[in-house]
């Protein structure tokens, strides 16, 4: 198949007769480990439970994501049987929300900020006292996040003075920054704050093959025009160097032979048929919720409590990140809507969240409590689309037009993320009272936060209400620590580490109990810091290739 | 302010037609006929709709509601089906509540209190929902959608490059006019 949409009942879906590596997810992780394992002339196959989308579907997509009848998950044909989860702990977890599958995975869906993680961020332990380090430092992953910006395509600019140190350019210039950003500028140069850009997973000129943004404003969840990165591009990239994509072929289990190695994936169809895939190597790649779930599921005489799971911290340390942010009105217009990216973010309150700062016409106090990492981002989408609001009202012709003008052109607003402390008890675990289409047991996210978490979100927030003040906001909203949610980043749940009883996976990304099982994922993560994870992802994947091939 | 063939041609755009049919349009224009064009009923009544829907300041209504609808309609034969279907909805509201067969012999004033007379403006838009919800997401949303995501529809509120349009990467930098 090509680039259309996949028949769910025609395809082709027998089982790769030879295959020296089968990776499971198509999202990013799995696109690019594929699509460097395949350069390297090895038989690749890839599976992937979702279907693969058709391109030219990405405008109706957009239309459902402006229009009011269709909720997010309904954009890339998420929910039902097939989706079906729990949310067993202390606080809801909208799943469904923040994942797509098929090929491309959750990057269909993606907003398209790729930063570099800073180098604390892979010693909370050693810096802060809490948490654990990383078994790898920034410096291990450098060449990886380089070669990671090169294959997404990022547009960037060395103009960041908290960032972690670096030698290439970024592969495409960054975005200008908006008129609203230069209302915050002069705001945050009163108080002592530093902008600078954000490194943007999105062409700013012609790269790759792709065109450049045009604007149509809805990123996320959908980017008609191809500008912003999406996995389903290294999918294309690995079947042209020679792998093979199974669509709509959820793996079931990986199943062991007597040597304690992977030797076959079963796979469902969707004729009602199962195969085995075998390959000399696995790598999975389905991402913080259900990586540790098909672990999990693949629970034998040999291995009671689930594939990889000697230490038992399969599923185990759940994380996101949490967002925080303010905004209101300003007496002035804001230009917001345009785009759906942002031009302009702040790391400075990243690795020294307490400090305080003092600028040409104010200041912001310190706090001497004990804080996780910040980022700071200026919204260029603050307020009301006026598309969204006009399909949503009660009234029509000049009364609606009124209701448009009063409410369009004055919104203004803050976003950030903070990352929250790793928790034993946070947890993805099996809900054996529920089943899937195949009868498996659906996955149950056990999901709660901790005081230090919430103390950095309200650190943020004062940051935010600075700033804001600053401007001459009225401020009208606030998300802080009581009204919080996640950014859809699932991290740590089959975590990296030396030590076989405290991770999962080794520095290599190889599984400590099973010889040739790796996982490219973002559920390797140690700790999550709080900047976007895909490039880290990214460049965990490319690492990943590496050591495979390696033993290849 | 006149709603232009650009604007009908962008609202194409952000409404997923944008390669075949936006073509059609063009060549239809350009050499006569091809493909099927929605029926003259469709049309009449999507602009009846249109012309109670829209603020005074838009002229040129029938021209866009028909290059609009006409592009929309032979790109997605399936929401085709729910557009018509709508339609014949608004004529019953139209008997049931004057007594006259079709929605578009009613003036103005009347057209538009049938849309609230029939729940159209409280109702949440629904493809799949009862009449008012349908009317709702068919009709009156597909035309909101077609004027508020375009060019000239921007500019009424204040964005010339509203969400659905793809008016490029230099707008959001630009300062109030």
């Amino acid at each position: 198949m090509s680039g259309a949409e996949s028949d769910p009942s025609n395809a082709e879906r027998t089982p790769e007769p030879r295959a020296d590596v089968c990776v499971i997810g198509a999202g990013p992780a799995g696109a690019l480990a594929a699509y460097r394992l395949a350069s390297e002339g090895h038989d690749v196959v890839i599976l992937d439970a979702g279907p693969r989308f058709d391109p030219d579907s990405r405008i109706e997509r957009m239309e459902r994501a402006i229009r009011p009848a269709h909720p997010d998950p309904e954009v890339w044909d998420m929910g039902g049987e097939r989706d079906a989860y729990s949310s067993g702990g202390e606080r809801f977890y909208p799943l469904n929300s923040s994942r797509v599958k098929g090929i491309g995975g959750s990057t269909l869906h993606w907003q398209g900020m790729v930063m570099r993680n800073h180098e604390a961020d892979f010693e909370r332990r050693t810096r802060d006292g809490v948490a654990a380090d990383w078994p790898i430092g920034y410096d291990d992953l450098r060449p990886y996040y380089a070669d990671a910006e090169a294959e997404l395509g990022v547009a960037g600019a060395s103009d960041n003075p908290f960032a972690p140190p670096r030698n290439e350019p970024y592969p495409m210039p960054a975005f200008e920054p908006s008129y609203s950003d230069s209302l915050f500028a002069e705001a945050c140069e009163r108080l002592g704050v530093s902008m600078h850009s954000v490194p943007n997973a999105r062409n700013s000129e012609t790269y790759d093959g792709r065109g450049s943004c045009v604007g149509y404003g809805t990123c996320k969840p959908v980017c008609p025009s191809g500008a912003k990165y999406s996995a389903d591009v290294h999918v294309r990239k690995a079947e042209a160097e020679g792998a093979r994509v199974i669509d709509r072929a959820p793996v079931q289990a990986l199943e062991t032979d007597r040597s304690g190695r992977v030797a076959t994936a079963r796979y469902a169809t969707p004729g009602g048929s199962e195969y085995r895939q075998a390959a000399r190597e696995f790598v999975v790649a389905c991402g913080g919720v259900e990586t540790p779930r098909l672990l999990l599921l693949s629970e034998s005489a040999d291995h009671p409590d689930g594939l990889a799971n000697s230490s038992g911290l399969v599923g185990r340390y759940f994380t996101e990140h949490l967002f925080c942010g303010a905004g209101g009105l300003l007496d002035a217009e804001t230009r917001q809507n345009h785009v759906g990216f942002l031009t302009s973010e702040c790391h400075q309150f990243y690795d020294d969240p307490g400090q305080a700062t003092e600028g040409t016409g104010g200041s912001i106090p310190g706090s001497d409590a004990d804080l996780g990492p910040i980022k700071l981002e200026f919204l260029n989408y603050a307020g009301p689309s006026p598309v969204e609001l006009a399909m949503g009202a009660a009234e029509f012709g000049d009364d609606l037009l009124d209701s448009l003008q009063d409410a369009y052109g004055h919104n203004i607003a803050m976003g950030g993320l903070v990352g929250q402390l790793p928790r034993k008890e946070n947890r993805v675990t099996l809900d054996t009272s529920r089943t899937d289409d195949h009868g498996n047991p659906v996955p149950d996210i056990h999901w709660s936060l901790d005081d230090r978490t919430r103390r950095t979100i309200r650190r943020a927030n004062e940051i935010q209400h600075a700033i804001l003040d600053e401007l001459g906001v009225d401020v009208g909203w606030t998300v802080g620590p009581e009204n919080t949610g996640p950014a859809f980043h699932h991290m740590g749940t089959t975590r990296m580490g030396a030590d076989p009883a405290e991770s999962v996976v080794n520095p290599r990304l190889r599984t400590h109990d099973v010889s040739n099982l790796s996982i490219a994922s973002s559920s390797v993560f140690v700790t999550p810091g709080a900047l976007n994870p895909t490039l880290t992802i990214a460049a965990l994947s490319l690492k990943c290739a590496e050591h495979v091939d390696e033993r290849l | 302010m006149e709603l232009t063939r650009r604007d009908a041609l962008a609202a194409l755009a952000g409404a997923g037609v944008v390669g075949a049919s936006g073509a059609a349009v063009l060549r239809r224009d350009a050499d006569g006929a091809t493909g099927e064009p929605p029926a003259a009923e469709t049309v009449e009544t999507a602009t009846a709709v249109a012309e109670v829907i829209y603020p005074a300041a838009v002229s040129n209504v029938p021209e866009f509601v028909e290059t609009y609808l006409s592009g929309r309609l032979e790109a997605r034969p399936e929401h085709r089906a729910g557009v018509e279907g709508a339609v014949a909805e608004l004529d019953r509201f139209a008997d049931a509540f004057y007594d006259v067969p079709r929605y578009v012999d009613l003036d103005a004033d009347r057209r538009l209190t049938v849309l609230h007379r029939a729940n159209v403006d409280e109702n949440d838009p629904d493809p799949d929902g009862g009449p008012a919800e349908r009317v709702r997401y068919y009709v009156v949303n597909d035309l909101l959608f077609a004027l508020y995501a375009s060019p000239t529809g921007g500019e009424l509120v204040g964005i010339e490059n509203p969400q659905g349009h793809p008016g490029g990467a230099d707008s959001y930098q630009r300062g109030p006019k």
